[in-house]
């Protein structure tokens, strides 16, 4: 390390845990970041703020107007501009240590299991459920920990995967109906709340990297802006699971798998 | 009896309360849009309407959240 790192890094190497031999660790990790939005906004300022060595970013958009209101890695010059190229120049001003590697394609299930491939950890910062059921998919069957976030409204929910531990699929089966969830240009988002989750995604990231503390494994934190109620939510493998279960159908990223969702037509009482 | 729903008692007078009564109790406009955690364990959601709660069951209802950026 050098002088000038040892100066940039000092307040987060006095913490125990990290030191100089964290702040290596974290020099040395490569991370990759799906989605520059309203997560990956803070997501990637705090992870390149900290010193994480190689950050991948994988967006194929174009920065638009209505995108500032929570997106704040950006301003409003970067109107028009595709957003990983905006994002790079952004986070090389914040800190030149950090090499910046931009994934224009839109990821899909032909392209996800050689995009995360390179890194030590992934962080699903998607705005859209099929998306987060490949990371999560593409992760379980290549072994890779990954952070998952999701917005709606003023409430925010994140976990992490580690392999061995339960996965989104565990707890969330299969992605519902396009259009029964809303998204966030139907329903609207608070950008702070967008923050506190990728806040949130971004100490995951941090403590998988320094292997300290206790990630959010097994368990899934709600959080309600509105009320500023937290929830902390058991949760664990699910054998039936169709990508980490004893009986998995899923063998690549984008199958379906066993679908089992179904609204019965009557309710008993 | 008294269930936890989302980690608060809920005192259930009605006899035969199934998950998908709570999960109307609790405003949830589409089962589709939640998951459903029942003492720790997934749920399936064809067995919402056939699943009858106990006393000191624990139900925990996740809303699929998407958010973020496309990626």
């Amino acid at each position: 390390m050098t002088e000038e790192q040892t100066v940039r890094y000092s307040r987060q190497i006095l913490l125990e845990g990290v030191g100089r031999v964290g702040q290596e660790k974290l020099l040395s990790s490569r991370v990759l970041l799906i989605g520059a939005g309203g997560l990956g906004a803070p997501l990637a300022l705090y992870l390149v703020a900290a010193g994480v060595g190689t950050l991948g970013i994988a967006d194929s958009e174009r920065l638009d107007l209505s995108n500032l209101q929570r997106q704040v890695l950006f301003t409003t010059d970067d109107i028009g501009r595709p957003k990983a190229e905006a994002a790079r120049a952004k986070l090389k001003r914040l800190n030149p240590d950090v090499e910046i590697e931009i994934h224009s394609e839109r990821v899909t299930a032909e392209n996800v299991m050689t995009t995360i491939r390179d890194y030590h950890f992934i962080v699903d910062a998607t705005d859209n459920l099929s998306t987060k059921f490949l990371i999560n998919d593409a992760c379980v069957l290549s072994a890779r920990p990954f952070s998952h976030g999701g917005l709606l409204r003023f409430e925010g929910q994140a976990m992490t995967y580690v392999p061995g531990a339960a996965c989104y699929r565990c707890i969330h089966g299969s992605p519902p109906p396009k259009a029964a969830v809303p998204s966030s240009s139907e329903v609207g988002v608070l950008g702070a709340v967008a923050g506190m989750l990728g806040s949130i995604q971004a100490a995951e990231a941090l403590k998988y990297l320094l292997g300290i503390g206790d990630l959010l494994t097994n368990r899934v934190l709600t959080l309600n802006a509105l009320t500023m109620e937290q929830r902390m939510v058991r949760t664990k493998r699910n054998l039936h699971c169709a990508v980490c279960g004893s009986h998995r159908s899923i063998r690549s990223p984008g199958e379906r798998g066993q679908v089992g969702r179904r609204w019965p037509d009557t309710r008993s009482t | 009896m008294t269930i936890s729903v989302n980690g608060k008692p809920t005192l259930i007078e009605t006899p035969r309360t199934t998950v998908t009564d709570i999960l109307v109790l609790h405003n949830v406009r589409s089962p589709e849009v939640v998951s459903v955690q029942l003492n720790g364990d997934f749920l399936e959601h064809r067995n919402f309407a056939s699943t009858y709660l106990d006393d000191g069951d624990e139900v925990e209802i996740l809303y699929f959240m998407s958010g973020g950026e496309r990626g």
